[in-house]
């Protein structure tokens, strides 16, 4: 009997497969591969020495320091976040827990523009609370803090979403064993909710880490783009490109999207190194 | 350990779970909890196993109010329906997790929690298993492994719900008899749930059939297998245990 006969019947002709496979590689080709193609190829037109020169200005180095900063501190916070809020409604019964998963959702739907505006009129000069803070020396507009609060807000959903569908699946009874063991509530977190959703986690904090780094509306607005001083890495490389230094520009971009490259590449290999516990881990 | 069940109620939301029920479990019995669904019956194991709380009424074990016991205070080794054994440790880890929770005072060393899971391994007659994962494992040496991690923690009872529910018919006539051995061994007060009244009946000293409408479970009748089976209480244990 041959394969067109009998073949299985959630497969398609092969005719179907082909032309598939070939939409959705140009599709890919032409969204994906082109412009980072392009991207590495401007930053290299001069030469390798020029890009890395261009990387090498003081400014640059700043800009670089200045992102990893801010990914450093808002991903930290936001995976601790996003598992407290994750264990909170999947665990719990409460009243507004509909209300509290909208919440979260929120950086998703508003525009980080629209974010960045809400944190200047919260803490910006003409603000009270912007006003006292400013007067106590510590201002959050056009400073580290307001970047910090911008990137948080955009990303906080990352991680909370990547988890709470796992903990939804795995449900408590885990957890409610090792209580009739005699484990603590905070050992029962380490040792078994933990655990269990280590992957989730690991992909919401990557995810989560890529977009802070990354992020360009909200902090354009709270930033004030001071050069040297709240430029992170998107705000140079818009502030270089209009300034027609497209070497510059391009050579940032590429160090950003080899950045986005490195955690893509990690992902994959923890993924193929314990490719049997995750297999063990949806299975049972 | 000798349970006595004053008058214990219980609400989720609106729904009435348990209406107020009393019962009355002699030290050393192996309990049958038996009834359709809806009945209360597991409502019940996991207010004595104290993962939900009565809204009236109170447990006592061995004369002692035991209402407001934690859960990890009343040593109660508990079995659940799908096992809930812990997916990404060893069977070795599973059984030992009891005793290294344990607050440092009392914890054992390590070469007498090997020595102490070896035993377990043994009482549940699959010595070799030590080192695999649950997945690794079949449906019927799950439900044993969960046995021997619930006996780990030297319980004061034993708790299960729907014990065998998830196996299939050969391999559920043969452990009902594992049950009843590591009872017998241990002698440990055990209560388990059933919708099986075969299964009730055949295992169980002392069977407690339950029912449940609007107003929540209650219980229609306690007793020797043999005793509900010439005299059924009621017309719906008489319907319930010829079904």
């Amino acid at each position: 009997m041959s394969d067109t006969t009998f073949r299985p019947v959630t497969t398609e002709t092969p005719l179907t497969r082909v032309v598939l496979i070939l939409v959705s590689m140009a599709f890919l080709g032409l969204l994906v591969a082109a412009p980072l193609i392009t991207v590495f190829a401007e930053a290299l037109a001069e030469g390798a020495g020029a890009a890395l020169e261009s990387l090498s200005h003081p400014e640059a180095q700043d800009a670089i320091r200045l992102t990893l900063i801010v990914a450093a501190v808002s991903v930290p916070l936001n995976a601790v976040f996003g598992v407290a809020a994750a264990w909170l409604i999947t665990k719990f019964q409460f009243r507004g827990k509909a209300v509290l998963l909208t919440l979260i959702d929120i950086p998703f739907s508003v525009s980080p523009v629209v974010a960045g505006l809400c944190i200047i009129l919260t803490f910006g000069a003409n603000s009270w609370v912007g006003s006292w803070l400013v007067a106590h020396g510590f201002p959050v507009v056009f400073a580290l803090p307001g970047i910090i609060l911008a990137s948080m807000f955009v990303t906080f959903p990352f991680v909370a979403r990547e988890i709470i569908p796992v903990m939804i699946e795995q449900g408590k009874t885990e957890e409610e064993a090792a209580l009739t063991l005699g484990a603590s509530g905070w050992r029962v977190f380490f040792t078994v909710t933990l655990p269990n959703i280590r992957w989730a986690l690991l992909y919401g904090v990557l995810l989560c880490n890529a977009r802070a780094m990354g992020e360009f509306g909200a902090v354009a607005v709270v930033s004030g783009k001071i050069r040297g001083l709240t430029a992170t890495m998107p705000i140079s490389i818009e502030m270089l490109y209009n300034e027609y230094q497209s070497v510059a520009a391009f050579a940032m971009a590429a160090v950003l999207a080899l950045l986005a490259l490195v955690t893509l590449a990690l992902k994959t290999l923890l993924e193929w190194r314990y490719a049997d516990q995750l297999a063990a881990n949806r299975r049972h | 350990m000798q349970i006595e069940i004053d008058e214990i109620s219980k609400l989720f939301g609106a729904t009435a779970a348990l209406h107020p029920v009393s019962l009355s479990l002699p030290s050393g019995a192996l309990v049958a909890l038996l009834g359709p669904s809806g009945s209360g019956k597991t409502t019940l194991l996991r207010i004595l196993g104290g993962l939900e709380f009565p809204d009236t009424g109170r447990v006592l074990f061995d004369g002692q109010d035991a209402t407001g016991l934690s859960v990890q205070d009343r040593r109660a080794g508990f079995v659940f329906q799908n096992y809930a054994l812990f997916r990404h440790m060893t069977v070795f880890e599973n059984i030992a997790y009891g005793l290294r929770a344990r607050p440092r005072a009392t914890r054992p060393t390590e070469a007498e929690i090997a020595r102490r899971v070896a035993k377990l391994l043994e009482l549940i007659q699959l010595p070799q298993i030590a080192l695999r994962y649950p997945t690794q494992l079949s449906g019927g040496q799950r439900q044993r492994v969960a046995l021997a991690r619930a006996l780990a923690i030297e319980p004061r009872m034993l708790l299960l719900d729907e014990p065998f529910g998830a196996l299939d018919a050969k391999v559920r006539k043969e452990l009902r008899q594992g049950l009843r051995d590591i009872h017998d061994t241990t002698g440990l007060t055990t209560v388990f749930v059933t919708h099986d009244q075969d299964e009730a009946m055949e295992l169980a000293d002392l069977v407690v059939v339950m029912s449940g409408d609007k107003s929540g479970g209650r219980i229609e009748q306690i007793g020797r297998p043999q005793d509900i089976r010439a005299r059924p209480a009621s017309d719906f244990v008489r319907t319930f245990i010829s079904a």
